[in-house]
């Protein structure tokens, strides 16, 4: 099991940049979601007006 | 988000977790230890097919950035011109946009896999080589250029004062930088470095071997079409949004 730490390394760092790359991912979508959102209730807003 | 694209996009996703779980167990289970490396080895299925992931993003972005010029540049010329290849010229000007937003969104994924490449070789090097990085081994330098040409490509588009003139910019450099694939995908078989040469294609694979290498970068390209299918339709809602503010 000699450089078994370097294998750990390895797939630990891959699996975290992948996992924190698709959590941006989702991120941007919920800002997004959030700006539609928003941009969607504007016109209600004037048509209430 | 479109529908159909997140649920394409879904359903990558879960094909590739399927191979994913299969790619480890044949890595850490069925795999056999090579015997000169030893455990270190088995980074080879991680390195390999995030330097398969690089220099495919990068085709990706050659060829969205000669198809997005080449629509601007027909767009510029007069229909009558044109009429003869009408249909030709008119598939390529209505896909305009989406040829950029290809190359923009491949080159995105396309630096988070070759900066992971970088890394699972640098890892590999140590206990293999006795060094993290050593500019004497061709294939590492020319990733390391390519993964600097990323940079490069998305850096042009972030700091351009408009947004299609970085595009156009961004596909210059995404044209020009597609020098360097050559030689990552050669340097082994053009220089004699510390990297082993051309192993895969040679049958210097043993079948267990192959047969993990090959369900890895199965699984990992699905996820990059994935996470490529999420991050263009990011990119088209972003677009519709600022177009919708303008307005």
């Amino acid at each position: 099991m000699e450089n078994f730490g370097y294998l750990l390394a390895a797939y630990t760092i891959v699996w975290a940049v992948l996992f924190g790359y698709v959590l941006s991912l989702i991120r941007r979508q919920r800002q997004l979601q959030r700006q539609v959102d928003s941009l969607k209730a504007t016109p209600r807003k004037k048509e209430g007006n | 988000m479109k529908e159909n694209r997140v649920m394409r996009s879904n359903i990558l996703l879960v094909v590739s977790f399927v191979l994913m779980i299969a790619s480890l167990y044949l890595v850490f289970v069925y795999v056999p230890t090579e015997k000169e490396m030893g455990i270190v080895q088995r980074i080879f299925y991680l390195m390999v097919p995030m330097g398969w992931l690089a220099i495919l993003s990068f085709h990706i972005v050659f060829i969205g950035s000669i198809l997005y010029l080449l629509a601007l540049s027909l767009t510029m010329l007069k229909r009558k011109r044109l009429s003869r290849c009408w249909k030709v010229v008119s598939y390529l000007r209505k896909r305009e946009r989406k040829w950029d937003t290809l190359a923009y969104c491949s080159a995105e994924v396309g630096i988070v896999c070759t900066t992971l490449a970088l890394i699972t070789g640098s890892i590999w090097a140590k206990p293999i080589w006795g060094v993290w990085w050593t500019w004497s081994e061709p294939r590492l330098t020319a990733t390391l250029v390519l993964w600097l040409i990323y940079l490069a490509y998305l850096m042009v588009r972030s700091f351009a004062t408009e947004e299609s003139r970085g595009a156009r910019f961004a596909a210059v450099v995404g044209i020009i930088g597609f020098i360097d694939i050559p030689f990552v995908i050669l340097a082994t078989t053009l220089w004699r470095g510390l990297h082993p040469g051309p192993i895969i294609f040679a049958g210097g694979l043993a079948p267990p071997m192959l047969l993990t290498l090959l369900i890895s970068i199965a699984a990992y390209t699905v996820l990059y079409f994935s996470l490529l299918g999420r991050r263009i339709g990011l990119r088209e809602v972003g677009t519709e949004i600022k177009k919708l503010t303008h307005d």
